[in-house]
């Protein structure tokens, strides 16, 4: 190579320069670096070539911060999520070293489509490139499938879904299909190996692999040199330091862009004069993965909802659709890609690879605008004009048949109506996947305080401590089992009301506490909705004691009944810690005297028997309720006057019970509202 | 070779681009600043954390021990914490303890080897410890015995009897391969 005699000014060096001629003596650093750094770039650097190297860079990070991850990372079904936590919540900057990691994953993706379409458009696969074209294809196969394999490594709910819905579509694959699943998530159940596969993948061999493939493609890139485009308006200029600079400005550019999409919440936050939770901050971490629990607010990574919106143009097709949708049509577009420098040797071949690229681009970009606007729609769509249309919805119960009869069979008016009941579904759709979304940041807030618990975590993982906790299993089991009968709604919220008069047994909102007792033994409430209302006991003994008897003022003073109340949720262990002894005394014995409660109610060596009302010994304790809830047809309940209540604790010859004991201890739980808090 | 300039060298054109190689290099050099800095960041994470306070520990009952000056081994059970998992009580060390002829008072070494942190057992004749690592020998009542590699003796533990009975030790852990006792 004829490069200056550097050495010629030996006598001049310092130990720096001296030392950096020993070394170039004994591996000739300076002719790489200088082939690496003094490439001509024709008609001077350009913007338009930065896409590759941010690429790099963009890799560079992930390889880095997905080192870091790794000496934190535990890859198993009970500590991929427990070690993602720690990472998140409990290690300092774990929260922006995951951070960096996730969005860069996604910048990279928009870097890769840029890349793509630069190259395309300035026609850079033409001879003598197509080799480096296909490489640079097969690069961007790899990087979706680092992004596909990043996804599950968490073990949350969104990955765990994502990933089943992922790899259930490779086992669509004709012949291999099923095999390449089942090797894929390790078995046939997803679990330790699916993790510890799926990351061997994610940091093992898909970047080997792409390493690989990349020095080849930088090797390929520097023995054609820069693609450069026409025409020139400057002279040439070098790659150092020229090129260099505008490289390294758009990769600081990225990764301001990256930490910017990771520290805005924080900013915001400190503008509205709120704390920051450092944890918080960056990736998100759903609820721990729960094959259990329906997840409906499941969706791919947004690069991914093009593919996901895709498959629902086949629906209706079944397994056909799905193959054509997931694997054929994407297969065919990637083929003509990869054909793409041969097509561009024929007359228009180049326009029809720039019109094709442009068009893929276009289409991703309208079907996931579509998959944005099925999901969020209720979230921009005006409400209003609707109203009629619901209305008519609802009393028809979307009976076409009915509906003719209540427009009269004006055959104008009900296409209108029907066109609206369209847009009322799209509405109940995306409202539905809103309230699966917010249920999944609820649970996952709730996962990350028990998470937190001084206790930490069991050592058989997240889910054992999410499936015992009663502020997050009590709504659902309620809404499961209790539900049907039982409301449970604060009787001053809005729409109550509403809700209370659908309901077919008593409201269970503070059930146990004053409140609730204050109700109870309200003449004008008893008898409602919240109550007996709507039960068998509308004309029962108790309705007709407090409507009798405790409505005299002359039986049953004011303070009397208040007494009453205290005790009765002091039983509970539910009342308020101010509460005098005196009073609790004194309404302690009016429960029991044999004159007033104590002639129908058992409280604890009162002399009453059971059988003639619920026993009041321990009311609204956990073992009360748990007592009511396995038997209330039990003597200590209701007996043989018990309404419509399931004895859910109670199994039939030869039956599981419909409740286990640990289910009803979790709603006795979550009906007291005793539950863990930070 | 087209695409390569043989002639760039400090120069008039090389002095021109020094603000842009300076550039270049700042505003590359702060891009992958941050995946280190924050990967480093995390790392050291470890640093920060300090082990679990030494307290003492009820080990087993005085009558569970003969006063015969013979070492035997127990079991130190306790909860413990391992990142992000809280493991109920359970083994996590052991001691040996030795109470002399008539005497209220117990010892306690750890069994942990002072040179390198193996495990000490009891010699099969029970005349002496040794530790199977390194062969470091030590008495019954842990002083060493030489040549060792061990630079100090068997490392005594705090240890009381309590009001009930129980015997109780205060596990600590101690720096290996130093001559002082040195708290971990």
């Amino acid at each position: 190579m004829n490069r200056p005699d550097t050495r010629s000014s030996v006598a001049r060096k310092g130990p720096l320069g001296r030392l950096a001629d020993f070394l170039d003596d004994r591996t000739g650093y300076r002719a790489v670096m200088h082939e690496a750094l003094y490439e001509r770039v024709p008609g001077g650097a350009r913007w338009r070539y930065v896409w590759g190297s941010t690429l790099v860079f963009a890799f560079m990070t992930q390889v880095i911060t997905g080192l870091f991850l790794w000496a934190s990372y535990s890859a198993s079904a009970q500590t991929a999520w427990e070690s993602v936590y720690y990472i998140q919540h409990e290690m300092t900057g774990g929260w922006l070293l995951r951070g960096i990691h996730h969005f860069m994953a996604q910048a990279m993706v928009v870097l890769l489509a840029l890349h793509l379409l630069q190259v395309v458009i300035d026609g850079a696969y033409r001879a003598p490139r197509e080799v480096n074209f296909w490489l640079g294809l097969v690069l961007m196969m790899l990087v979706l499938g680092m992004a596909l394999t990043g996804y599950l490594l968490p073990w949350d709910q969104k990955g765990y879904w994502a990933t089943i819905v992922a790899t259930n579509l490779a086992g669509i694959v004709p012949v291999f299909g099923p095999s390449i699943q089942q090797l894929v998530i390790g078995g046939t159940e997803y679990g330790h190996h699916t993790l510890t596969r799926f990351f061997a993948l994610h940091a093992g061999f898909l970047p080997g692999a792409l390493i690989l493939m990349l020095v080849v493609h930088l090797a390929l890139f520097r023995k054609h040199g820069l693609h450069a485009k026409r025409p020139f308006t400057r002279p040439d200029a070098m790659f150092w330091p020229d090129q260099v600079l505008k490289d390294a400005v758009a990769m600081l550019a990225v990764m301001a862009v990256v930490l910017g999409v990771i520290l805005m919440p924080a900013l915001r936050a400190m503008l509205a004069g709120e704390p920051v939770h450092a944890g918080h901050l960056g990736a998100e971490l759903g609820a721990p993965a729960d094959p259990s629990l329906p997840y409906a607010a499941a969706r791919p990574e947004w690069y991914f909802l093009f593919l996901f919106q895709f498959l629902k143009v086949f629906e209706g097709w079944g397994a056909t659709g799905e193959f054509l949708g997931a694997i054929v049509v994407p297969g065919l577009i990637m083929g003509v890609m990869f054909l793409m420098p041969i097509i561009g040797n024929w007359r228009l071949g180049h326009r029809f690879n720039v019109a094709f690229t442009l068009g893929v681009v276009a289409g991703a970009g309208l079907l996931t605008a579509m998959a944005l606007n099925e999901d969020y729609y209720a979230l921009w769509v005006d409400k209003a004009p609707l109203a009629e249309a619901q209305k008519l919805y609802d009393e028809t119960g979307g009976d076409e048949t009915k509906l003719a009869a209540a427009l009269g069979g004006d055959t104008a008016k009900i296409a209108a109506v029907e066109k609206q009941w369209k847009q009322l579904e799209k509405i109940r759709h995306s409202q539905a996947f809103l309230d699966a979304a917010k249920q999944a940041r609820l649970d996952a807030a709730r996962a990350i305080e028990l998470a937190g618990r001084p206790e930490k975590i069991p050592p058989a993982g997240m889910l054992e401590l999410v499936r015992a906790d009663a502020k997050s299993q009590g709504p659902r089991l309620f809404a499961q089992h209790c539900a049907s009968c039982h409301a449970h709604v604060d009787p001053r919220s809005p729409g109550a009301e509403a809700i209370l008069a659908k309901a077919s047994a008593a409201n269970l909102f503070e059930f146990g506490r004053a409140s609730w007792m204050r109700g109870l033994l309200d003449p004008a409430q008893v008898a409602g909705p919240a109550y007996f209302g709507n039960t068998a006991h509308k004309e029962g003994d108790m309705v007709s004691f407090v409507q009798g008897d405790l409505a005299d003022a002359d039986q049953w003073k004011k303070d009397d009944i208040e007494a009453v109340i205290v005790a009765m949720a002091s039983e509970a262990g539910l009342a308020d810690p101010g509460v005098q002894p005196a009073i609790l005394e004194r309404g302690r014995a009016l429960v029991a005297d044999g004159e007033r409660c104590g002639g129908c109610h058992k409280l604890g060596d009162n002399g009453t028997d059971l059988g003639s009302a619920p026993d009041l010994t321990g009311w609204g304790t956990r073992d009360w309720l748990v007592g009511i809830i396995t038997d209330p047809t039990h003597a200590r309940f209701y007996g043989d006057t018990n309404d419509r209540m399931p004895s859910f604790g109670k199994a039939a010859e030869g039956a599981a019970p419909m409740l286990s004991p640990q289910q009803i201890g979790l709603l006795a739980d979550w009906l007291r509202g005793d539950w863990y808090r930070p | 070779m087209s695409g390569r300039t043989a002639d760039v060298g400090p120069g008039p054109a090389g002095r021109r681009n020094f603000l842009a190689e300076l550039l270049a290099i700042a505003c590359g050099g702060l891009a992958t600043l941050a995946p280190i800095g924050a990967g480093l960041w995390a790392f050291l994470d470890p640093l920060r954390r300090k082990g679990a306070a030494a307290s003492f520990l009820p080990v087993t009952e005085l009558s569970a021990l003969p006063d015969d000056g013979v070492p035997r081994q127990f079991a130190v059970i306790t909860e413990r914490a391992d990142a992000w998992t809280g493991f109920a009580a359970e083994p996590v060390g052991a001691v040996y303890l030795r109470r002399e002829k008539g005497s209220g008072t117990v010892e306690a070494l750890s069994a942990t080897c002072p040179h390198a942190g193996c495990f000490v057992e009891m010699e099969s004749g029970g005349r002496c410890f040794r530790c199977p690592c390194h062969n470091s020998t030590f008495t019954l009542d842990g002083g060493i015995v030489a040549p060792s590699p061990s630079p100090r003796p068997m490392d005594a533990l705090e240890c009381r009897v309590a009001k009930n009975g129980e015997v109780e030790v205060k596990w600590q852990k101690f720096r290996a391969g130093v001559a002082e006792k040195v708290v971990q």
